[in-house]
């Protein structure tokens, strides 16, 4: 605001001081918005400064690539290696992608396509209130109620079927474990999809109407139109939603502590249990003294973790800021369909 | 298209009607992603009430948890500890969401306001579990003690760039029509924000509030890394304190059945609160942006 500068030069005694106060006033509102803002930088600092700290003597006695490659995982000898952590976390967040995805997009789609509001409306809330149930809750029902269902039910008639078939065979093959991966990515799954389908809507339904159109013109069919017009254009900002959702799957803590069966194997299986970082962590805390270095090793965990979680977040961010923004300027028509016209 | 030209593809009628049934396919498709995706909903909130009704009483609410083998008891503990945790938490997150995402409205420019934005981003999706042990490595390692107050840092961690969120995008909706009117009349900045910005988009922030409170009350992980939990009634915050989420977590992994009725219980009372929060939010969040469109 430059109005005070250039304030008449006859300005009377009696305003300059009511002026003066009015400007402190300004400047310190403005001064506490950026320092509160600023505390936001120094929040994301704090916590890679921190945790990086106090995980640096796991990640001397046993090197970055030492501790991120080794099984070892003993409190007896006080050596520790993450693989097992690793391992059992990327393995049930890529599942539960796998599952996610499709259905997610399904919905995203279903929920532009549907003209009617009154089955549009109460879908979109339904599937918000699926993310608002807290995960404690999942945890619950899934291993009451889901997990016995997929233990003695689904497990058997997978691994009679696709556990036969040489090579993905290896994921399905029976164990007698009740805590699982499975399990454990298909609740994951559940919680996933809401993130995914939300984040997807939104860049499907800034698809420009004149490519829908357009595919529509020519004759496209509504799945010809889907393919050709509406996936190519949303695809970077789907792509982003997936990150989003694996993220998301990756940090969570208690609905998988309570359903991976909690092991520290590394096995092909699906249906072997497992182990993830947020849940050796939740579960190992409190043992974890400065005395040697278990605290030191969980703190190491965490900041893979986060490092992951992080980038994950910022790539996903720019997929998706990338894709709104695109609706600012006009689109060559067709462009994004080329690859597919004839 | 792959599907319609191959060479013993004689009649068109054939290939446009194929490519319809695709089409018809593809819709059935959608339709049943909908459905997969409802069907947990609907059986969560059933078993939720199915298992977890017998066991809310009066007792529930009023006694402390049970000792092992100890018939009965509730967890009024828990409740008031989530009350407070969740209570210091919002006491928080408020002010810094507010005043971060004012500065981010009101007077962020260029790259600094983009970079505050990006981290406000980045924040927002850390793990529950990074925030409970970044308070673990410091609050709680440096107090000597799990406390109520570590636990409540730890949710603003995760309550602040949800607030911060939401309540931008809620200012963006006051129109520059108001801030201009005021300004014109030589309010001062400061005071246009406060009185006419906020006020305006009051319900928007309320919604915000009502969001991240939401968020905080289900969170477990990080109350277990920076609370602990308490089998008695604690309302001093410099104590290890009970929470709903965490005595739900803790029951369901225990050997003992009767304990099980009572994380059911505490299921109740949580989906209750929790998506009474959320629905409100959206209502009053539909209402204000009819208001001011």
């Amino acid at each position: 605001m430059s109005q005070q500068s250039n304030a008449p030069k006859g300005e009377t005694l009696t305003e300059a001081p009511v002026r003066r106060r009015l400007r402190i006033g300004d400047a310190v509102f403005r001064d506490t918005t950026v320092a509160v803002s600023l505390g936001l930088i120094g929040l994301l600092g704090s916590i890679l400064f921190v945790l990086l700290v106090a995980a640096l003597p796991a990640f001397r006695a046993f090197g970055v690539w030492g501790f991120i490659t080794s099984t070892s995982w003993n409190g007896v000898t006080d050596t520790y290696g993450a693989l097992p952590f690793i391992y059992g976390t990327l393995m049930t967040s890529t599942f539960a992608i796998v599952l996610a995805l499709p259905i997610s997009v399904g919905l995203a789609l279903l929920i532009n396509e549907v003209k009617s509001g009154w089955i549009r409306n109460p879908l979109t809330v339904l599937i918000d209130l699926l993310a608002a149930i807290p995960s404690v809750v999942y945890g619950l029902w899934g291993i009451f109620i889901m997990a016995p269902f997929l233990n003695t039910y689904v497990e058997p008639a997978l691994g009679a079927t696709l556990g036969q078939i040489p090579v993905i065979g290896a994921l399905f093959q029976p164990t007698p474990s009740a805590g699982n991966m499975f399990n454990a990515g298909i609740i994951l799954a559940i919680m996933i999809i809401p993130i995914i389908t939300a984040v997807s809507r939104e860049v499907i339904a800034i698809v420009p109407r004149d490519l829908r159109e357009a595919a529509l013109a020519m004759g496209a069919t509504r799945y010809e139109t889907i393919k050709i017009a509406v996936l190519p254009y949303a695809r970077s900002g789907i792509v982003g939603a997936t990150m989003l959702g694996l993220g998301r799957a990756l940090g969570e803590t208690v609905a998988v502590a309570m359903l991976i069966g909690n092991g520290l194997g590394i096995q092909a299986s699906l249906f072997a249990p497992a182990y993830t970082i947020p849940a050796v962590i939740a579960n190992e805390f409190r043992e974890a003294t400065s005395v040697g270095l278990h605290r030191s090793a969980l703190l190491a965990l965490a900041v893979i973790l986060v490092v992951i979680s992080f980038f994950l977040a910022a790539v996903s961010r720019v997929l998706v800021g990338g894709s709104v923004a695109k609706t600012g300027k006009p689109e060559p028509l067709l462009d994004p369909a080329e690859g597919d016209v004839q | 298209m792959s599907d319609t030209a191959t060479p013993r593809d004689q009649g068109r009628a054939t290939s446009v009607g194929l490519r319809k049934a695709k089409s018809r396919m593809f819709e059935g498709f959608m339709w049943l992603t909908g459905i997969v995706a409802l069907v947990p909903l609907v059986l969560i909130v059933f078993y939720v009430f199915k298992e977890g009704l017998p066991a809310i009483n009066v007792d529930f609410f009023t006694q402390t948890a049970p000792a092992p083998g100890v018939p009965g008891g509730g967890m009024s503990q828990a409740i008031v500890g989530s009350a407070m945790m969740v209570g210091m938490a919002t006491l928080m997150s408020v002010p810094l969401g507010v005043l971060s995402a004012l500065y981010l409205t009101e007077y962020g420019r260029g790259s600094f306001a983009a970079t505050i934005r990006f981290v406000a981003e980045i924040l927002l999706s850390t793990p529950s579990i990074i925030a409970g042990a970044f308070i673990w490595a410091t609050v709680v390692l440096l107090m000597h003690s799990f406390s109520a107050i570590a636990g409540a840092i730890a949710l603003t961690v995760l309550m602040w760039p949800i607030i911060t969120r939401s309540t931008e995008e809620t200012l963006r909706l006051v129109p520059d029509d108001l801030r201009e009117a005021a300004l014109a009349l030589g309010v001062p900045r400061w005071k246009v924000i406060l009185a006419i910005v906020l006020p305006t988009a009051g319900a928007g922030i309320f919604t915000a509030v009502m969001l991240a409170v939401a968020r905080g009350l289900g969170e477990t992980a990080p109350i277990l890394l920076t609370a602990l939990g308490n089998d008695f009634m604690n309302l001093d915050p410099k104590l290890p304190t009970d929470a709903v989420p965490l005595r739900i977590y803790n029951y369901a992994q225990s050997p003992i059945v009767a304990w099980h009725q009572l994380a059911w219980g505490g299921a109740i009372v949580l989906l209750v609160v929790v998506l009474a929060l959320s629905i409100g939010a959206r209502i009053l969040s539909d209402r204000q942006q009819r208001r001011l469109r």
